[in-house]
Parts: structure tokens; C-alpha cells; sequence
């Protein structure tokens, strides 16, 4: 008797999330504009199960999808490791083009958002009313993944820049935390000189701190509508980081250090590089890639050009999306808002030194008391969630981001090999674009 | 140049072959005694030393742990002695995925190189010993093959493979593994001396299937060709990185290379954890059972060089 | 010997063998038996993926816009393209360098253990043989921790002697890096290859020149070298082959020297960037199609021409 109750209300499930995954097809098929899917067709889709695919390389990925299965005892989440960043994204393309292998959820950057959402490739998830969650999250993820009134996923981490120094090295050479970028590069010549091994920062070129650093500035190089794409690497803002950054590479005062390389860990750990600008998750890194710098290092808000108002951009970070080719669209999108919004699987990425994109986490008292002996007890994170409620809006990146950053160590990063103007690299790179995006069939102007 | 028109002795050993024309390990280059000269073994040692220190490197820095392998001299070991917990963590990191990988490696060589082998030796030996029709065609289409360089076969075989579903599982890697027109030459060119016609002529007139004469005849003068084709054709699939790296999505297809390489990326990014230790450590496991069956199989392998296609 | 001049890879090896007169001509199909499995590979792994490169080179395939047939536009491209023509030229450079160095090294560690006059002669062989056992990613690993210009050896080396002497990862030094591992790689394998082949050099031919009064140097010059013309050619070959598909060494040194390593550094990183970061497929096919031609030509050459000094 129970048995068979169960079996029917089984039926009925399966029939509701059948004609869910029907809907899902038909307006992934025909791109029309909304979604035909809605909230209870997830819910089904978890009571009744099934098979999911993610790709993932974060390191708490396994953790949490146990803690998901633990949850929802009919889903079981296949977790791939398909490759770090880019390399993931190639992988990801490519099972697009060729139209099947694609994961049903995966980890996509803010950066790759666009480029992957443009070209019809994730499913919009404001049709399972996702868009009522955009008060849990900081507006500057929110930003990244909500793109032309469509919701491409939901972020997993966020990484407001700020800047993260080593105080033993500050104190032996009197530098002091510099408030504007002028004093930031007064320092760097200052440390430069009285230490010749000795670097504020290493930068030898990196896409991704470069379009972070022109955000930051208040410029808007790239503008996307439709397939219309307007460039233009010389705006204020930009030119204003250029013309800053300058100082730094033309007098060679860059530790010529590629970043993530055993040298650059090396150099973080003895102090041989005093400083790193980059996004709020750079305290798991460091921590675990130089061990020997315990207890030198501290957080401060990132230099700005005023020295007054506090404004900060977004440095990596990424989100789950969904993709079209996915057979089961609303179980995936299931999975990925239990992944970005429960406490549970919050607190598992927490656990394993991520930075997050829940306001909630961002402000809960425990999350903002940690102190951690590698920053000599710092509470690091009060810092840091304030970097995240300065981040300026209005950004946006290339639909063919991904594609654009492989290419700029041959442009910009040339200006950073030869120690010369930036700003003739970032023409370089902006003609380089200009003409990709032209034999792709976008319509790229240069401004 | 009257030497070279003589054909190669078939004889499998050099060392021991027909003891009038060929030397013995002993003898000198002029088959008179020599002198051993320390001049020459001292630029011997200089040649040691070149291909010798960055193994030495590896084996160096595989018993330091990640904060030693930062923090201490490259050349020398560090404070701890951390091999064997280095090896554990190998084997047992992100549930035992290296085992996995090495799985992977090992069926992609047993099939792969072991297949390619396989083709190789009696497509060698039918080309060597049998006329008919086509065959100059397929002279002509070996030879050409070996000439084109096979990564810039790879875009388009990916291509075509993604279209029939083949990419992300082992025939991704073992099929296109299986061409290998060297290996042929290498079978055809030793078979030639090899084999002599006369032998299959007169297991013919007994009235043996051509099969029966290939597997009981046959195989057995080819050993040391066979050997030595299958030992370049196991380095071959064994050091394969390009076509896994581009065939293969999911980790646990992948062989040892395309694995450390990504343990290797897993420095960097926003969750960046580096493992340099498991790198290094793994990459020295990973040269181990290759240094391992040249070293045991050295005997077949130099003397099929010798007398193989490579001869002159 | 004339009329095989090139016995590596020209010459059909079954001509001219006393054995192939005295057999029956078995026409007909049998031969097809052991030589079809291979050629079946052959034609789906080679001949299909080069047809469908040549049919992707008339395309191309937009993100926004669809696939249009553009005829020979690729190739109009490809001829203009001043970043395909760097590559090819830097591959080029490399490889009238680099391989003259190994090959030059390999032959005299040849000779040197030819000659008999090396203590411990089988270990230094096998030793200076062992990188090539390395795969070339963790070759590339190796190396990338060594030429670290901070902390690796050559951090090191450079602290010692008090200035930046070697600056591995610089513009002007980046080929002779890449160009160091290759040879670490292949220096053992081609020392074999001519040892293998100096080996079965017929020992009458020495007593003569001893009787004669030969010294070393004239044996070399007048026997030795002329009998290893054939492996000289094919190891020229196979490493002009390699040059031009140059690819992971480069691509794995490159997120040590980002700048100086860029998309388009070798022809095949071209190849390999256009098609799988910018989706440029139709292209990247025509890029791989016209290194394939040209390397086939290239090695054409050589082979012809090892042939016009053998006739001498």
C-alpha cells in the first residue's frame, strides 16, 4: 500500500519533471525569451533525482557535493576536475562545439561569463525565479553573472581587490601603507633602492589584473549590445591606470617574477616582493604556497587615485552556470542554488579558505572575527568585506574574454618585457581584439 | 663504399653475431685491442654529468617537502628526509588519482603501443615477403606518412573524433596510437635480412597456412626487431602529452603526463594550493618503470637498432 | 650500395636482395592478409584526418554567422600572416642550430664509445640514453625548476659568479633554453642510433686500415663517417620533423616566461592556440596543412640530397 503510493507519487513527479525538462529543451532550442521552466520544477527535480555532471576545481568541490548527496539522496553529482581556469574553458568550448560532453553545471570565472552566456551556451536560471535571490549576494558577483536581464548562474566567490603587504619588510625600510597610488609607487622606489633584490610588487603582465586595475580606475573599455562590441583601451580610466602603472614598469620597478611560479612563492615568502593588489581570496594562497611568511603579512584597502573615497574593483572569482546541453536543466539548477546559497555548502567552501559572495556570510560576526596567525591576528576579513561593498559597478568584459587575455602577453605583456609604454601595448591589444572580433562576425568598433 | 652493399648479418645480437665481421664487445674499433684512455673517458663524464644532473635534481628535491623544496638549495637535500611521505601522498592524494593515472598509462601502453606493435610486425613482414597487388601504393603511402609531423594531425582528429563521440574515452588515445609507419619500416627493413625466403618456401612445400608460418617461424627471427619496435612505441604512447591533453576532459581518463601537468597548473588561480613536491615526486615515479624495461630489455633493443632499419 | 642510397627511408629494402629473385612471386592477395590491419589504421588515423583538414582549410566557421565556404582564403591569409612566418622562421633558427649541436654531440659520444677505449663503456650508455626515457612534460618541469631564475640552479650559478649571467627566460636566450632540453632529451637516443649502426661496420674494413697505417682520425673520417651516413640522414630527418612541431617544451615554459613566450611562438602552438582559445578552427587547419607540406618538402630535401654525397 505505501509502496505503491510512492510509486504513483513517483509517476507524477517524473511526468512534472519530464514536461520541466521538455520546457527546458524548447527554450534552450529556439533561444526564445523566457524560460518556460519555474520553481517547483526544481523541487521535483530534487525529491525525484537523477544524474548530474560538474566541473569544478575548487578545492572544496568534493566535500561539498558530498554534503549535497547527503541532502538529496537521489542525486548523484559526478565531480570533474576538468582543468584549472582557462584550461577548463577550453575543454568546455570545445564539448559545445562538437555538441555533446559538456557537464550539466560548471564552474565558469566572471570574466568567461560573457562569453559562454553571449553565445547561447547557459541556461537561464531566472526562470526557476533564481532572480529573487540577487539581496543574498554582493552586487558587484550579482553583476557578473546577471547579464542584459538574464541570470547565467549564481557566484560562488568574490575577490574585492585589496592590497596585502608585508609589514616586517614596511617597518625595516620605513615604508609607509601607502592611501593613493602616488604613494604606492613613492614606496616602490623607496624599497627598490634601499634593497635592490627587493620588489613593492611583481607584476609581469596578467590580463586579469589589468582589467581589474582599469576597472578599478573607473574605466569601461569594453561595451557589449548584442553582437555590437565597442572597444576602447585609451578611455580616462584606463589611461589613467596606464599612465600610474608606467612609473612602475618603465623604471624596471616590477619584480620580474611571473606570478603562481615556485620563484613568486619563494619571493612572498622571504619578502624579496612586499606587496600583492589583488582580489580577497589571496589569503588561502598565500597561506598554503608560502608557509615561511607567517606572521609578516597584513590587509589594508586597496591605494586609490584620490586618496579619499573608497573604491575597489573585483579580481577573479567566479560562478556556477548551467548548461543548455544538460538533460536536466532544473535538477541542475537545483544543485547549483543549494551550492551558492545554503549555509551547508557556504561554510564548506569557507572551511577551505575561499572568499565568499553571500552578504550574509560577508557580515555575520564569526566570518569577521576570524583571525588568522599568518596575518599576526589581523581580523583580516573586516577589511576585506569592506573592500567588497566598494566595488564600482558599471563594468563589463569582452564576449570573447577568454580569448582576448590568451593573447595580451603578446601585446601589453610586450610593453612589460621591454620595460616601455604601457599604453602602446594596450593599443596593440585593443587592434588585436578589434580584428578577432571582426572575423568572428561580432560588429567591434574601436573608439 | 663496398662495406655497405654486403646485407646486414640477421643475426639478433650484434655481439654474437658471425664472429669474422662482426666485433665483439671487447674488441676495439679496429678490432685490435685498445688502450682504455682516460682523456676519453673523462668527455665521457662530461656527457654523464649533462644527462645525469636534472635526474639527479629529481631525485634530489623528491625527498624535500613543499616548504623545504621553497626554502632549500636545489642540488643538494634539504633538512628532512621526506621521500616516503612524499610517495604516500603521491598514491593516496585526491583519492588515490596518480594509481589512477598510472592505470591509464598502462592500458594505453598495452593497447596502444602493444596494437601498434602488433600492425607494425606483420604489415612489415608482409611487404617484406610477399608481392602483390598495391604494394608499391603502399610503399609510397608509409613512406610519405612518416614525413608528416603528427601534432598537426591532431586539431582535425579531434574534430572528427568529436563528432563521433570518441573524445574523452580511451580510444581517443589508443587509436590514434596504433599508426606507427616507423615501426613498420623498422619490421620490413629487418624482416628483409631477417627471414630468409628459402625457410618459408620450405614450410610452404609442407604445407603450413601462411599464419602458421608467420607465428611459428617468423616471430621467432624477428624477436629482436619486434622488441625494439614495441620498447619505441611503449616511450612513445608512454610520454604521449599533446593528444591526451587535448582529447581527454575528465581527469580520470587522463595518463601520468597530462595528470602532473595539472597538478603542476594547480599552483596557480584563485585557489591555488601548490603540490611542487607531488610534482616532482610523481614525475620521478613516472620515469621509473620506463628506466626499468630499457634497462632489462637493453640486450633485444640495441641489437634490433643494429640490425634494423637504422642500419647502414 | 648506390642503388640503396638512402636505406633509412627511400629505397624500397627489398630490391636487390638475392632473396626476393629466388622467390615464387606469390601475387594475389595474401600479402593484404598482414598488410591491410595496418593500412586500415593507416587510412581512418592519417589519410581521413589529413582529407579533413584539407576540407576544413576552405571554410570558416564564425561565432556569430555560421560556416561559409571561403575557397582558398585561408591559404591568401596564412601567406600574409606575419605571426605564422615568425614562428616558422624561429622554428627555422632553432633547427639549423640545434640539431647540427645534438647530432654533432651525439656522434662523437658515439665514436668515443666505439672506439673501446672508455672504462665502463656499457654504463655510459645506458646512462646518457636514460633522458630520453623522461617525458618531455617533466622534462620541461625539470628544466623549469633549474633555469629558475631566482632560486633554481641558475639563481644560484648567477649569486656565485656576483652577475646575471644567464638569464634563461630572457628574449635572446629563450631558443637556447628550449634548444638545452631538447638536446638533454634526444642526445642519448641518436648517440644509440649510431652506435647501434657503427657496430655492425664489418671489422675486415678496420684490419685493413690498420694494416695500412691508418691513424684514428683517417679511420673516422674514411670509415666510420661514410658509414654512417644513412642514420645520419635519418636522424637528421626525424629531428627537422621535430623542430617544426616544436610544441610542449615551449608551451609548458611558457607560464615561466609569459611574455617571451607567446601564442604564436612555434607554428604548432599557433596551430593549437587559434583553434582551441579562439575557435578558429578552419584556420588553425590550414596553418597545420602548410607546416605538413612544408616539413615533408624539407625532409624531402635532405634525403635527397644525403643521397647526391653518398653517389660522390
Amino acid at each position: 500500500m505505501h509502496k505503491r503510493l510512492r510509486m504513483v507519487v513517483g509517476a507524477a513527479l517524473t511526468t512534472i519533471a519530464v514536461t520541466a525538462a521538455l520546457a527546458g529543451c524548447s527554450s534552450g532550442g529556439s533561444g526564445s525569451a523566457s524560460g518556460s521552466g519555474n520553481a517547483s520544477a526544481v523541487t521535483a527535480a530534487l525529491k525525484k533525482g537523477g544524474t548530474l555532471t560538474y566541473w569544478s576545481w575548487t578545492p572544496s568541490g568534493a566535500a561539498q557535493v558530498a554534503a549535497f548527496e547527503k541532502a538529496y539522496p537521489n542525486v548523484k553529482v559526478k565531480l570533474v576536475n576538468a582543468g584549472t581556469g582557462n584550461d577548463e574553458y577550453t575543454k568546455l568550448q570545445n564539448a559545445i562545439k562538437a555538441g555533446s560532453g559538456a557537464p550539466d553545471v560548471a564552474q565558469i570565472e566572471y570574466y568567461a561569463m560573457p562569453q559562454f552566456a553571449l553565445a547561447g551556451s547557459l541556461s537561464d536560471l531566472s526562470q526557476y525565479g533564481f532572480d529573487s535571490l540577487k539581496s543574498k549576494y554582493t552586487s558587484g558577483t550579482w553583476g557578473s553573472v546577471d547579464l542584459d536581464g538574464k541570470l547565467y548562474g549564481l557566484p560562488q566567490d568574490s575577490g574585492p581587490m585589496a592590497m596585502f603587504y608585508n609589514k616586517t619588510v614596511f617597518d625595516k625600510y620605513g615604508l609607509t601603507v601607502p592611501k593613493t597610488w602616488d604613494e604606492y609607487v613613492a614606496d616602490a622606489k623607496t624599497l627598490h633602492a634601499a634593497n635592490p633584490n627587493a620588489y613593492l610588487t611583481s607584476d609581469t603582465g596578467d590580463a586579469g589584473f589589468t582589467t581589474s586595475m582599469i576597472w578599478q580606475a573607473g574605466g569601461t573599455p569594453f561595451t557589449t549590445d548584442g553582437t555590437k562590441v565597442t572597444v576602447n583601451l585609451q578611455d580616462a580610466g584606463t589611461k589613467k591606470w596606464a599612465d600610474t602603472w608606467n612609473e612602475l614598469v618603465e623604471n624596471k620597478l616590477l619584480a620580474p617574477t611571473p606570478g603562481f611560479t615556485d620563484d613568486w612563492y619563494k619571493q612572498l615568502a622571504n619578502g624579496d616582493i612586499a606587496t600583492q593588489i589583488t582580489g580577497a581570496w589571496f589569503p588561502g594562497v598565500i597561506e598554503s604556497g608560502a608557509k615561511a611568511g607567517s606572521g609578516d603579512w597584513r590587509v589594508a584597502p586597496i591605494p586609490t587615485y584620490d586618496g579619499t573615497t573608497a573604491v575597489t574593483a573585483e579580481n577573479g572569482g567566479g560562478a556556477q552556470a548551467v548548461l543548455k546541453q544538460s538533460k536536466n536543466q532544473a535538477l541542475a539548477a537545483g544543485f547549483v542554488k543549494w551550492l551558492n546559497s545554503s549555509n551547508d555548502s557556504v561554510n564548506t567552501f569557507l572551511a577551505s579558505g575561499g572568499f565568499p559572495s553571500t552578504t550574509a556570510t560577508l557580515t555575520s560576526s564569526s566570518f569577521l572575527a576570524t583571525k588568522p596567525d599568518y596575518f599576526g591576528q589581523q581580523d583580516i576579513n573586516t577589511v576585506l568585506a569592506g573592500a567588497s561593498d566598494s566595488v564600482k559597478s558599471g563594468w563589463s568584459y569582452l564576449p570573447f574574454q577568454v580569448y582576448a587575455n590568451s593573447i595580451y602577453a603578446d601585446t601589453v605583456g610586450q610593453a612589460y618585457q621591454n620595460g616601455s609604454d604601457l599604453n602602446a601595448g594596450l593599443k596593440a591589444w585593443q587592434a588585436a581584439i578589434v580584428k578577432y572580433g571582426n572575423q568572428q562576425g561580432f560588429t567591434v568598433t574601436s573608439k | 663504399m663496398t662495406t655497405v652493399t654486403r646485407p646486414v648479418a640477421p643475426v639478433g645480437d650484434p655481439a654474437v653475431g658471425r664472429p669474422k665481421r662482426r666485433r665483439t664487445p671487447k674488441d676495439g674499433g679496429s678490432g685490435l685491442r685498445e688502450k682504455k684512455s682516460l682523456p676519453m673517458t673523462a668527455i665521457m663524464i662530461v656527457f654523464l654529468v649533462y644527462s645525469f644532473a636534472p635526474l639527479f635534481y629529481l631525485i634530489v628535491n623528491s625527498t624535500k617537502s613543499q616548504d623545504d623544496l621553497l626554502s632549500t638549495f636545489g642540488l643538494w637535500f634539504g633538512s628532512g628526509f621526506d621521500l616516503f611521505a612524499n610517495v604516500r601522498d603521491v598514491f593516496t592524494y585526491n583519492g588515490g588519482i596518480f594509481l589512477q593515472w598510472l592505470g591509464n598509462t598502462l592500458l594505453y601502453v598495452v593497447v596502444g603501443a602493444g596494437g601498434a606493435t602488433f600492425l607494425a610486425t606483420i604489415a612489415g613482414y608482409g611487404l617484406a615477403k610477399f608481392r602483390f597487388i598495391g604494394r608499391r601504393l603502399v610503399f609510397a603511402v608509409v613512406l610519405g606518412s612518416i614525413a608528416i609531423p603528427g601534432t598537426a594531425l591532431a586539431v582535425p582528429t579531434f574534430l572528427l573524433f568529436s563528432k563521433l563521440g570518441l573524445t574523452n574515452t580511451p580510444w581517443a588515445i589508443i587509436l590514434p596510437s596504433l599508426v606507427s609507419p616507423f615501426g613498420l619500416y623498422l619490421v620490413w627493413t629487418y624482416a628483409v635480412d631477417a627471414i630468409p625466403s628459402e625457410l618459408l618456401e620450405a614450410a610452404r612445400m609442407d604445407g603450413a597456412s601462411e599464419i602458421r608460418i608467420f607465428f611459428t617461424i617468423a616471430v621467432k627471427l624477428l624477436t629482436p626487431g619486434i622488441v625494439t619496435v614495441l620498447l619505441f612505441s611503449v616511450v612513445a604512447v608512454w610520454n604521449n602529452y599533446f593528444l591526451p591533453l587535448i582529447m581527454l576532459s575528465d581527469p580520470r581518463w587522463y595518463p601520468l603526463t597530462v595528470g602532473l601537468n595539472q597538478w603542476s597548473q594547480q599552483a596557480s588561480g584563485v585557489a591555488a594550493h601548490p603540490i611542487y613536491n607531488l610534482v616532482v615526486t610523481g614525475s620521478l615515479l613516472t620515469i621509473i618503470p620506463i628506466v626499468v624495461v630499457f634497462l632489462l630489455l637493453q640486450r633485444y633493443w640495441q641489437s634490433g637498432l643494429g640490425a634494423g632499419g637504422v642500419k647502414e | 650500395m648506390s642503388s640503396r642510397a638512402l636505406p633509412g627511408v627511400k629505397a624500397d629494402p627489398t630490391v636487390g636482395l638475392s632473396g626476393r629473385r629466388r622467390r615464387k612471386s606469390r601475387g594475389g592477395m595474401t600479402g593484404w592478409l598482414f598488410v591491410g590491419p595496418f593500412m586500415v589504421v593507416l587510412i581512418a588515423m592519417l589519410i581521413v584526418p589529413i582529407g579533413y583538414a584539407l576540407y576544413l582549410s576552405l571554410f570558416r566557421d564564425q561565432l556569430i554567422g555560421g560556416n561559409h565556404f571561403v575557397g582558398l582564403a585561408n591559404y591568401a591569409q596564412l601567406l600574409q600572416d606575419s605571426k605564422f612566418w615568425s614562428g616558422f622562421l624561429r622554428v627555422l633558427v632553432f633547427l639549423v642550430i640545434q640539431v647540427p649541436v645534438m647530432l654533432v654531440l651525439a656522434l662523437i659520444a658515439a665514436l668515443a664509445l666505439d672506439s673501446a677505449r672508455v672504462h665502463a663503456a656499457g654504463f655510459f650508455r645506458i646512462a646518457i640514453f636514460l633522458p630520453y626515457a623522461v617525458p618531455g612534460v617533466v622534462a620541461a618541469l625539470i628544466w623549469g625548476f633549474i633555469y629558475g631564475p631566482q632560486f633554481g640552479l641558475t639563481g644560484s650559478f648567477n649569486s656565485a659568479i656576483g652577475i646575471d649571467l644567464l638569464q634563461p627566460f630572457t628574449p635572446s636566450w629563450i631558443l637556447t633554453s628550449i634548444g638545452n632540453i631538447v638536446t638533454w632529451e634526444f642526445l642519448g637516443y641518436n648517440m644509440i642510433i649510431f652506435f647501434a649502426a657503427l657496430r655492425v661496420v664489418p671489422t675486415d674494413l678496420y684490419e685493413a686500415a690498420a694494416l695500412d697505417g691508418a691513424s684514428s682520425l683517417r679511420t673516422i673520417l674514411s670509415i666510420k663517417i661514410p658509414a654512417l651516413r644513412g642514420s645520419i640522414v635519418i636522424a637528421t630527418i626525424f629531428s627537422i620533423i621535430g623542430s617544426f612541431q616544436l610544441f610542449n617544451e615551449p608551451n609548458l615554459l611558457k607560464s615561466l616566461a609569459p611574455n617571451v613566450i607567446g601564442t604564436f611562438f612555434t607554428p604548432n602552438m599557433y596551430a593549437y592556440n587559434l583553434s582551441f582559445a579562439g575557435q578558429q578552427f578552419n584556420y588553425s587547419a590550414t596553418v597545420a596543412i602548410v607546416m605538413g607540406v612544408i616539413t615533408a618538402v624539407i625532409a624531402y630535401v635532405v634525403q635527397v640530397r644525403g643521397t647526391r654525397s653518398e653517389n660522390r
